[in-house]
C-alpha cells in the first residue's frame, strides 16, 4: 500500500509541474525568457516571506504582521534617507525597530497568553498605524540619492542569476541551516509538535516562542528591503493587500500544517513555485485584481480543508481559547 | 494603643468587602460601563457639541447599525469561535439589498426579506466550514473575508453606476434609514428589541444556555447531548443575518455602495466586543457588554475623527485598546479564582483575655479529669460523623451522617442501625417538634423537616436579603444548630454567610461575625433573621423562661442570651464569656440547668493571630490553605452551667480514647449521649446523681403516650 502513497509536497509539486505544462502550452508569453525572469523575482519576496511564515507556523502559531514588517521598517529606511540620515545609520534603525516588533509579537503570545492570529492581526495594525500616522509622509516613499548602490539587493544578477533569487536562496539556505541544523530549530519542531510535552522536557518555550516572531519579523524586514530595492521605492499601501493570504497560501499548499511541528523549507520552496505560476498565469490570462482575489480565496480555502483532513487538530493539545 | 488603633482600623474598614465584589459576575460588566463612562467624559469636555442630540443622534444610528454586527460576532465568541467575514457579508448584504431595491426594482418587503436570507446564506457557509468541517474558525472567515470581499468588488464593477443613478424615493424604505419614533432612530429602537430579545435568549431560553455551555467546554457539552456541530453552524448564520440586519440599516440611510464600504469593519467590531469583556475562545459574554463595548469603540473614533485625528491614528488606537483589552482579559479569566481566593479572606481583630486554666492542680472548674474515659460507644465504626444525637420520646436514638442520611438506632439497645430518612446533605443540629416532626439543618441546604412517616421536607432554604450585604445572603450557606420554643418558632444558627462548610476553618481565621441567627415560623412558614454579624453562632437552646434563646458564638468562646418575647424582647446579653474553648451545641439538663459542647480548646497560638489582621491577611496570601493556622479540634470536654451562667461541673477524657472530640450531647434517662463531627461512633456515659426518667420532651411539653 505505501508505494501508492505520496506525500503532499510530491503532490503538490506535481500540481505546480501540471500547471506549468499546461500554462506553458496554453498561454501565449508565458513561457518567454522574460516573464520567467518577472515569475522568479514576483516569487522571490513571497518565497522570502513564506520562510518567515514557515517558522511561525512549524512552532505552531502564525504571523499576520509579516506584511507591515515588510513595509514599515524598510520604509522608515528610505524616508530616514530622504531625509539626510545615513544609510547604515537608517538600517540600523529599522532592525532595531523591527526586533522590538518582534518582540512584542512573540511577548503577546508567549507571556501574555494571546492567541497568535489575534496578536499579530492587533499588533499589524498597530505598525501600519505608527507608519501611516508618524513615520511616512506619502503612501509612497520614493528612492532618493542616498541609497545609490543598495538596489543591487533587488536589481542586477549574480553569476547570470536574478539578484532577487540568490537573496531568496540565501534565506532558505540560512532557515534551512536555523531549523535543521541547531538547537533551536529542534526546539521550535517540538514546540510545534507538542508545547505541553516541550514544556515539560525543559524546553524554555516561552523563549523560543519570542524567538520565533523576532526571527520572522526580520525575514520579513529583509523582504521588504529586497522588495524596495527591486522597484526602487516602498509601496507602504501594501499593507493593505492580499499579500499575506499569499503568503499563507505558499505555507499551506507547500504542505506545512498549520497544526505545527511539520515540513521545512523545501516545502516553502514548492508551495512558492505553485503560487507564483498560478499568479503570473492569472495575470497573463488579464483576470481582475479581484477575480483573483477571489480565486485565490477558494484556492487557499480548498487547501485549509484538505490540511485540516491531511493534519488533523489534535484534541488533546488544543487549547480551549485555540481559535 | 496600638491595640485600639488596630482594632477601630479592622472594626470600621470594609476589609471584607473587596473579595466580594471581585467574585460577583457583575464587576466584567462594570469594568467597561466605567470605561465608557470615563471616555464620553474626557470627549464631552475636550470636544464642543460631542454631547448634542444632533451627534448623539447620529451616534445611535451607526451604534445600532454596527451593534447588530456585533451581536452577532458576540454570539460567535461565546460559542467558542470568531467571525472575520462580518466586513465583507456587511458589504455583500448592502448590494444585495440596493441592487434588488434600485436595479431589480423589488418592493420593500421582499428586499428586505431577501437581504436577511442572504445574510444567513453566507454566515450558513462559514457555519459549514467550521461547525460541521470543524476548520479554524480565525483562518476560516479570514479566507471567507477576503473571497467575500472579491465577490462584492466584481459586483460593484458592473452595477455600482446603475445604483448609483437610481434614487429610489418609496416612504417606507426612507423611514427604515433615517425615520424614528418619540425622537429615536429606527435603527436605535430595533437594536434596543433585538438585544431585550436576545439578552432573553442568551440568559433565560435553553439554545442561549447551549451555545454558553459549548463555548465553556465543547467536550463535555457534547458529552452532554448538545448538538454541538449545529449550533455552531447555527451561530454563524445568526452572526450573518444581524451583519445583514446592520447592512440594511446602512444601504436605507446612505443608499451608496462604495469601494471602501466595510472594510476593517472587522476590526472595529472585534475591538468592541473584547473591550466589552466577551472572553475570546468563548463561554462568558453577553448582550450588555457587546452594547457597551460598541458605544465605547464608537465613541473613541468618532472622537478622534472629529478631532482631525489622521488615519493611521485611528487604526493604531484601535489596534492598541483591542489588545489591551484582549490581554487583560486573557490575564483575568486565567488568573480569576486565584486573585480572589487570595483577597477573599479578609481577617479582623478579636482580642481576647487569657483563658482560664484548665490544667490537674490548677483548680477551677475547668480542671481536668478522665470521667469520660469510661463511655461506652454506640455504632462504632458503622456511623460516620453524628455531628449531633438526639432521641425521641421512644427513647430511639437519632444521628446525622456525612453520607446525608440521618440514621436510627433502635431502642433498647442501639444495637440495630437503620438509615430513618436521606437527606442529601449533611445534618448538623437536630430538634423534634410537639408533633415529633424531627427538624434537622443541612449544611449547604438548610432547614428540612422529617415527618413521622419518614417524608423529608424543606423547611425553609432562604431569609430576607440584608441590603448592605455584596454577598447574595439569602440563601443560607451553612444551618448549624436549632431549638424549637413552645410557640412553634424555630431558632437556628447559620455560622457564617461567606463561606461554604468545608470552609469553616477559614471563617475561625478570619474571625469576622459572618454568622446570624434566624427563625422559621412553623405557623406562618416565614422566615427572618434576627441577630447578624455573630462570630460563627452555633448551638442554640430554649433557656428555661421561655422567652429566651442561649446561643454559642464557637469564635467569641461565649454564650449569650438573647430574648425573643417578654419584657426585654430583643435584648442581648452576655452569659459566660472567655471560655477555654470554643463552644458547640447546648442542650437541657435534667436539673434545669445546660450541657455544653467544647468543641476544642483554644491554643496561645491562634489567640495571639486573632490580635494580628495583617499577620493573618498575610498567611492567607501566601501560604498554601493546608498550611494556615487551624483551630483546635483534638481535645473538647463537655461542661454544665447554669442560668446565671456559673460552670458547675466538666467532663474530660484526657487521652482521647473512647471519646476523641465532641461537638454535642443529649442527655436522656440518666444517660448523657455524646456526638461528634469527627467521630465513628456515638458515646454513651452513665450520669451519677440524674434523673432517671428524664425526657425533654416530657418535661417541657408534658408526658404525651
Amino acid at each position: 500500500m505505501k508505494r501508492f502513497r505520496f506525500s503532499q509536497q510530491e503532490i503538490v509539486f506535481a500540481v505546480f509541474a501540471l500547471l506549468f505544462l499546461v500554462f506553458s502550452i496554453f498561454l501565449n508569453g508565458f513561457l518567454t525568457a522574460d516573464n520567467m525572469l518577472t515569475l522568479l523575482q514576483n516569487v522571490a519576496v513571497l518565497g522570502i516571506l513564506g520562510l518567515a511564515m514557515a517558522i511561525v507556523v512549524i512552532g505552531r502559531g502564525i504571523d499576520i504582521s509579516l506584511i507591515a514588517a515588510l513595509a514599515v521598517p524598510p520604509g522608515l529606511v528610505l524616508q530616514m534617507v530622504q531625509n539626510g540620515h545615513s544609510l547604515p545609520f537608517s538600517l540600523l534603525t529599522a532592525v532595531l525597530i523591527t526586533i522590538a516588533f518582534g518582540l512584542v509579537n512573540g511577548w503577546l503570545i508567549a507571556y501574555a497568553e494571546v492567541p497568535s492570529l489575534f496578536a499579530t492581526l492587533a499588533t499589524g495594525l498597530l505598525l501600519a498605524g505608527l507608519g501611516q500616522a508618524v513615520l511616512f509622509q506619502l503612501d509612497v516613499v520614493q528612492w532618493s540619492s542616498g541609497m545609490d548602490g543598495f538596489e543591487r539587493l533587488g536589481q542586477g544578477t549574480i553569476l547570470g542569476i536574478p539578484t532577487s533569487i540568490v537573496m531568496f536562496a540565501i534565506a532558505c539556505m540560512v532557515v534551512a541551516f536555523l531549523l535543521r541544523q541547531t538547537r533551536w530549530g529542534a526546539y521550535i519542531y517540538a514546540i510545534g509538535d507538542n508545547p505541553y510535552a516541550a514544556r515539560v522536557t525543559g524546553i524554555p518555550s516561552r523563549p523560543i516562542i519570542v524567538l520565533q516572531y523576532v526571527i520572522a519579523a526580520l525575514i520579513g524586514c529583509f523582504a521588504g528591503l529586497v522588495m524596495a530595492a527591486s522597484v526602487n521605492s516602498m509601496p507602504t499601501r501594501v499593507f493593505n493587500s492580499t499579500l499575506i493570504y499569499d503568503v499563507i497560501l505558499v505555507v499551506v499548499l507547500g504542505g506545512i500544517g498549520l497544526s505545527g511541528g511539520r515540513g521545512g523549507v523545501l516545502n516553502v520552496i514548492i508551495g512558492t513555485l505553485l503560487i507564483g505560476t498560478m499568479l503570473n498565469g492569472m495575470t497573463i490570462m488579464d483576470i481582475s485584481y479581484a477575480g483573483q482575489n477571489l480565486i485565490k480565496g477558494v484556492v487557499l480555502l480548498l487547501a485549509v480543508i484538505t490540511d485540516s483532513f491531511l493534519n488533523p487538530r489534535n484534541e488533546e493539545t488544543a487549547q480551549q481559547g485555540d481559535i | 494603643m496600638r491595640d485600639t488603633i488596630t482594632s477601630l482600623r479592622y472594626r470600621y474598614w470594609p476589609d471584607h468587602l473587596l473579595g466580594e465584589i471581585l467574585s460577583k459576575r457583575w464587576t466584567e460588566t462594570a469594568i467597561p460601563v466605567i470605561l465608557l463612562l470615563i471616555v464620553g467624559f474626557a470627549f464631552s469636555r475636550s470636544i464642543d457639541n460631542f454631547l448634542s442630540p444632533a451627534s448623539l443622534a447620529d451616534t445611535a444610528r451607526q451604534a445600532g447599525e454596527i451593534g447588530f454586527i456585533a451581536l452577532g460576532l458576540a454570539l460567535v465568541v461565546i460559542v467558542g469561535g470568531i467571525d472575520l467575514s462580518v466586513g465583507s457579508i456587511f458589504a455583500l448584504t448592502d448590494f444585495c439589498a440596493l441592487f434588488l431595491l434600485d436595479v431589480a426594482g423589488w418592493p420593500v418587503p421582499a428586499v428586505v426579506i431577501a437581504t436577511l436570507l442572504c445574510g444567513a446564506l453566507l454566515g450558513a457557509v462559514n457555519g459549514i466550514l467550521v461547525g460541521y468541517l470543524r476548520l479554524r474558525a480565525f483562518i476560516t472567515t479570514l479566507i471567507t473575508l477576503i473571497i467575500y470581499r472579491s465577490a462584492y468588488d466584481l459586483l460593484i464593477q458592473r452595477y455600482s453606476n446603475a445604483i448609483a443613478s437610481a434614487f429610489p424615493d418609496i416612504p417606507s424604505w426612507d423611514f427604515i434609514g433615517s425615520g424614528s419614533v418619540l425622537g429615536i432612530p429606527t435603527v436605535a429602537l430595533a437594536y434596543i428589541v433585538i438585544a431585550i430579545f436576545g439578552h432573553i435568549f442568551m440568559t433565560r431560553l435553553r439554545p442561549g444556555w447551549h451555545i454558553t455551555a459549548i463555548g465553556g467546554s465543547r467536550r463535555s457539552a457534547y458529552n452532554s447531548g448538545i448538538p454541538v456541530r449545529r449550533t455552531i453552524a447555527l451561530c454563524y448564520v445568526a452572526s450573518g443575518a444581524l451583519t445583514s440586519v446592520g447592512a440594511l440599516f446602512f444601504a436605507s440611510r446612505l443608499g451608496t455602495v462604495g469601494g471602501d464600504i466595510g472594510v476593517g469593519l472587522e476590526v472595529i467590531v472585534l475591538t468592541a466586543t473584547v473591550l466589552g469583556g466577551i472572553t475570546l475562545g468563548g463561554g462568558k459574554g453577553s448582550v450588555a457588554k457587546s452594547a457597551v463595548g460598541v458605544l465605547i469603540v464608537l465613541l473613541i473614533t468618532n472622537g478622534l475623527t472629529t478631532m482631525n485625528a489622521r488615519g493611521g491614528v485611528n487604526r493604531m488606537a484601535l489596534a492598541g485598546i483591542l489588545l489591551v483589552a484582549a490581554m487583560i482579559d486573557i490575564r483575568w479569566q486565567k488568573n480569576r479564582t486565584r486573585i480572589i481566593s487570595k483577597v477573599y479572606v479578609a481577617p479582623t481583630y478579636h482580642e481576647l483575655p487569657p483563658p482560664p486554666p484548665t490544667e490537674i492542680g490548677q483548680g477551677g472548674p475547668f480542671e481536668q479529669n478522665d470521667k469520660l474515659r469510661d463511655v461506652e460507644a454506640i455504632g462504632l465504626g458503622r456511623i460516620e460523623a453524628p455531628e449531633d444525637v438526639i432521641l425521641d420520646r421512644h427513647d430511639n436514638l437519632y444521628a446525622g451522617s456525612r453520607h446525608g442520611d440521618i440514621m436510627r438506632f433502635l431502642a433498647p439497645d442501639y444495637q440495630k442501625m437503620e438509615v430513618f430518612a436521606h437527606i442529601g446533605g449533611q445534618p448538623l443540629g437536630m430538634a423534634f417538634d410537639r408533633e415529633d416532626n424531627l427538624y434537622v439543618c443541612i449544611g449547604g441546604m438548610g432547614l428540612y423537616r422529617i415527618k413521622p412517616d419518614r417524608t423529608v421536607e424543606k423547611a425553609t432554604d432562604e431569609t430576607n436579603r440584608s441590603l448592605r450585604s455584596v454577598n447574595d445572603d439569602s440563601r443560607l450557606r451553612l444551618a448549624d444548630d436549632l431549638d424549637i420554643t413552645d410557640d412553634g418558632l424555630i431558632f437556628f444558627s447559620e455560622a457564617t454567610v461567606r463561606y461554604e462548610m468545608d470552609e469553616w476553618p477559614i471563617d475561625g481565621l478570619e474571625a469576622r461575625g459572618n454568622g446570624r441567627i434566624i427563625c422559621y415560623d412553623t405557623k406562618t412558614g416565614t422566615t427572618r433573621t434576627e441577630l447578624r454579624g455573630l462570630k460563627f453562632p452555633n448551638g442554640i437552646c430554649v433557656a428555661s423562661d421561655g422567652q429566651s434563646i442561649l446561643f454559642a458564638e464557637t469564635f467569641g468562646c461565649s454564650i449569650k442570651r438573647y430574648w425573643f418575647a417578654g419584657p426585654k424582647k430583643g435584648a442581648v446579653e452576655v452569659v459566660m464569656d472567655n471560655l477555654p474553648g470554643y463552644p458547640d451545641n447546648i442542650n437541657l439538663s435534667s436539673d434545669g440547668n445546660y450541657w455544653l459542647a467544647l468543641v476544642g480548646m483554644r491554643s496561645p497560638s491562634l489567640d495571639l493571630a486573632w490580635k494580628m489582621p495583617g499577620f493573618r491577611r498575610r498567611m492567607a496570601k501566601r501560604v498554601p490553605v493546608d498550611e494556615w493556622l487551624f483551630p483546635n479540634i483534638n481535645t473538647g470536654c463537655v461542661v454544665k452551667f447554669n442560668e446565671q451562667g456559673r460552670i458547675l461541673e466538666s467532663f474530660w477524657d484526657l487521652h482521647g480514647e473512647n471519646h476523641p472530640m465532641i461537638t454535642s450531647m443529649r442527655e436522656h434517662r440518666g444517660y448523657l449521649y455524646l456526638g461528634g463531627i469527627l467521630n465513628n461512633r456515638i458515646g454513651r456515659y452513665k450520669l451519677d446523681n440524674a434523673d432517671p426518667n428524664f425526657v425533654q420532651y416530657d418535661k417541657r411539653w408534658g408526658k404525651q403516650s
